[in-house]
């Protein structure tokens, strides 16, 4: 049981669980999957679909946050993708074309590449704090979001477009296929390749990971490229889901919700080390928190602070101190702090 | 302090013990000091050293044993209950607020107030008074982070005495100072001794404790070994008392100047100067030569290091490998030539703290080779255990977070970190400083085997002792050149310490 308890993925597993629990409770037809056309229908299905943009910034915020960084510029980012997307498509003669749709998507995804180099940029080279380099973007980004769509809110009319957020690939929605093949990819690549090492290496200690020949540098702008990607096909689904670029409105905080989930998820602020899992479940856990929200009626006006509660409970939960506390409540042995690893500090 | 036997002592502990779980830290162990004494605690790392500190300055509590103060049973609850009986320490790091003024460090939450508002004047006027005491010249209004470490120091310790001070705890007090500072310190734990209060010093240097301790207890494993008046117990008695093994482990290693008088040159810098301070440097290592060096705190020992391993860049001069002249303008690329260097402040440069001892050994290598040719799961462990074994790392755990073992055993990964990249040139800034003897010993054997088998190292050292041991020849660095180099065999620690002290001692 201790085994079970001391996993860095029990306490959020144990929320999204609770969350899911007190959803089926309150209403029945949440766990419900209906089968309409051989597409599967339903709550949790929803969930999924709707949880791609932010799954897939929260994946490039962990590997951010773990280099030590923060990205404050994504939902900046999404918005400049979208109205890339958007108007390619828009200006083309043939917007239904599945050809235009991948012209499309591609420029867009290359723009959003080109504001993560930017950022990596910044942050890796110039050294400039990740708070303010991002910064700058997150406030300019709409702005070059408006001059791309000239300031209106660009609509269009594409099918293949709105396939990538509201398609169905075989039984479960295309958005969720982009959302798995994202996680496939990190993991793999973390598992396969040095990189989850050494970018831990440099969120744990940057000097030390220089002097052991890390190519720091390289890996903490790599590390906002990727977010910068991510946020850009994050974008796009954004964009597709409402057939419009909204430069206002896209990607609206998402930078806090992402940086929610990652903490969520268990990998700490102070960057090292990180757990995609971690994000999966914590992004899983805010998308469900919002339908449940939603469920309840709760008033839009009130719905951040249910939120806020909600996010304050699983927050302290998985807190050092009350870990420590719930742990020794379930141990006979009063629980000490561990001898030698922390000094206490004592002011002489 | 001769009489001190049969007076009473000013602290006392009896059957001390302290558990972690199953493990006793501290087994059944007495301990006592007397007023105006200097008492020296000894022991390797985990020999419970920290864990009696910690028992008798409040932080930890006692499972079994009594601690008596002045013969009055005393149970701290913490370290400011123990504070306000007496009882202060300065921990090795120093445990100061660098943004705040000297006089607001030393009398930190005990701020004079008049009518309740805090008093700038009369707190720096009170400190003022602590710091003349001391004989300390130290602006109380200026700020602490603006001094050099070792001032902060007794800024610590003149914050210890601040207080009514009664057991005065120095831990590990001398690692980071230079010999006019320690000698400084010193002046200052005698005034302090003589005044009554009793010292407990505790340093790795055999030397310090010899000069300064009237009494030494050596704890082992935990429990008590004994109680010894310094200048009845031989050095070489006390090492062995300390390592429980015969002191001829320490293998002396000096191969005859005359074995290999043409070893050729593997790496050789010519006119190098370096920001702060190294100025027109010339060095020549040999193949499978030790080059120790020597010079005081400042002199630039590190900054030589920095400069011939590509962490800090050159100002002028040239660096040739074999002959070929080399740009090193980074660690990367100095690991690429094969030169390595191990970084004298190991905690925040050197083992990466919350990585396993599997990641940290095989960190370097993996670097190396690139983010995508990725070192398989296996082979890391193979290669990780290999060293593991070879130096003796322990525990031999290769999952466990490298910062949860002791000092030597860090040194220990981030050598085999290095060692596993196969280097022809291995720099050490320091590699033995807050290591016990065992530890200690062990790698400088490790170094003399390593240069045995071709490899070329560069041996710091504050140590003189341990530069001549170690080093084949020794270079002595004075304000940023490298004044002479010359053959350890024709050098006895004296004539060493003339040559690095300043060049008028050295006619006398």
């Amino acid at each position: 049981m201790t085994q079970i308890w001391k996993h860095r993925l029990f306490w959020p597993l144990a929320a999204l669980i609770t969350l899911i629990v007190v959803n089926s409770v309150a209403r029945p037809r949440f766990l419900t999957i209906t089968v309409r056309d051989g597409q599967l229908y339903g709550a949790l299905i929803d969930i999924l679909r709707n949880s791609a943009p932010l799954m897939l910034v929260a994946l490039g915020m962990t590997i951010v946050i773990a280099t030590r960084g923060i990205d404050l510029s994504v939902g900046a980012i999404m918005a400049v993708s979208g109205a890339v997307a958007l108007t390619v498509i828009d200006g083309s003669n043939d917007p239904g074309n599945l050809g235009t749709v991948l012209v499309a998507v591609v420029v867009a995804v290359l723009v959003a590449l080109v504001l993560g180099a930017w950022n990596g940029f910044l942050v890796a080279v110039l050294g400039i704090q990740p708070i303010i380099a991002t910064l700058v973007l997150m406030l300019a980004g709409r702005g070059v979001a408006l001059l791309i769509t000239g300031g209106f809110i660009t609509t269009v009319n594409s099918a293949p477009f709105s396939y990538i957020a509201s398609g169905y690939l075989t039984v479960l929605p295309f958005a969720f296929f982009i959302s798995v093949a994202a996680i496939a990819a990190l993991a793999l690549v973390e598992r396969r390749t040095a990189l989850g090492v050494l970018t831990e290496a440099v969120g744990i200690n940057p000097e030390a990971s220089r002097l052991a020949g890390v190519r720091s540098r390289g890996i903490v702008w790599g590390a906002y490229i990727l977010s910068g990607v991510l946020a850009g096909v994050a974008g796009v689904i954004y964009a597709s889901n409402i057939k419009a670029a909204d430069a206002n409105a896209a990607g609206l905080f998402i930078e806090l919700y992402a940086i929610l989930a990652v903490v969520l998820g268990g990998t700490s602020l102070a960057g090292g080390k990180f757990s995609i899992a971690g994000t999966v479940v914590g992004v899983l856990i805010i998308q469900t928190l919002g339908s449940t929200i939603l469920f309840l009626g709760v008033p839009s006006a009130q719905s951040p602070v249910f939120f806020a509660v909600v996010v304050v409970v699983v927050v302290v939960v998985q807190s050092p101190r009350v870990r420590r506390a719930l742990g020794s409540m379930t141990r006979r042995r009063p629980s000490t702090t561990a001898p030698d690893q922390e000094r206490t500090k004592v002011a002489a | 302090m001769d009489g001190a036997v049969g007076a009473q002592p000013l602290l006392e502990l009896t059957g001390a013990t302290v558990r972690f779980g199953a493990d006793a830290a501290l087994d059944d162990v007495s301990f006592r000091m007397f007023p105006g004494e200097v008492h020296s605690l000894m022991g390797e790392n985990g020999a419970g050293k920290s864990t009696l500190i910690k028992a008798i300055t409040g932080v930890l509590a006692l499972d079994a044993g009594t601690l008596r103060l002045e013969g009055r049973e005393m149970s701290f609850a913490t370290p400011q209950e123990a504070q306000r009986a007496g009882i202060s320490t300065v921990y090795q790091e120093v445990e100061l607020l660098p943004n705040l003024s000297v006089a607001e460090n030393i009398l930190l939450g005990r701020e004079p107030r008049s009518r309740g508002v805090l008093s700038q004047r009369l707190m720096r006027a009170r400190a003022g008074e602590v710091l003349r005491d001391l004989g300390l010249d130290v602006d109380p209004a200026s700020l602490l982070g603006s001094h050099p470490v070792a001032v902060q120091q007794l800024v610590a310790i003149a914050r210890a005495i601040s207080t009514e001070v009664r057991v005065l705890v120095l831990d590990e007090p001398t690692s980071s100072l230079d010999l006019d500072e320690v000698a400084e310190l010193f002046r200052i734990i005698r005034e302090l001794r003589d005044r009554g209060v009793a010292i407990l010093f505790v340093s790795h240097f055999l030397d310090q404790v010899y000069e300064i301790c009237d009494r030494v207890t050596v704890l082992r494993d935990g429990k008590l070994v004994g109680e010894y008046l310094t200048r009845q117990l031989l050095r070489i008695d006390l090492v062995h008392k300390m390592l429980g093994r015969d002191a001829s482990d320490f293998k002396t290693r000096h191969r005859e100047a005359a074995e290999e008088p043409d070893a050729p040159v593997f790496l050789s810098a010519r006119g190098v100067d370096a920001a702060p301070g190294i100025r027109g440097a010339d060095v020549d290592l040999g193949e499978g030569e030790v080059l120790g060096v020597a010079g005081l705190l400042g002199s630039g020992r590190t900054e030589l290091a920095r400069a011939l391993t590509g962490v800090s860049g050159l100002d002028a001069g040239v660096i040739r490998i074999e002959g070929q002249a080399v740009d090193l303008d980074s660690p990367r690329k100095a690991i690429s030539l094969g030169v390595v260097y191990s970084s004298e402040n190991r905690r925040s440069e050197g083992v990466l703290q919350d990585l396993s001892v599997l990641d940290n050994i095989t960190l370097s290598v993996q670097a190396h080779r690139g983010v995508f040719r990725r070192i398989r799961p296996a082979r890391q462990r193979e290669l990780a255990q290999s060293w593991v074994e070879a130096l003796g790392i322990r525990p031999a755990d290769l999952d466990r977070p490298a910062g949860t073992l002791s000092g030597g055993n860090q040194q220990k990964v981030l050598l085999a970190r290095l060692l596993a990249l196969a280097p022809r040139v291995l720099v050490l800034d320091e590699p033995t400083r807050g290591v016990d003897v065992g530890a200690k010993v062990e790698i400088q054997n490790l170094v003399g085997e390593l240069a045995d088998n071709g490899l070329s190292v560069v041996f710091i050292s504050a140590e003189l002792e341990e530069v001549l041991r170690v080093g084949d020849r020794v270079a002595i660095l004075r304000e940023g050149r490298i004044v002479e180099t010359l053959a350890s065999a024709d050098m006895t620690v004296d004539s060493l310490l003339a040559l690095v002290a300043s060049p008028d001692e050295q006619e006398g």
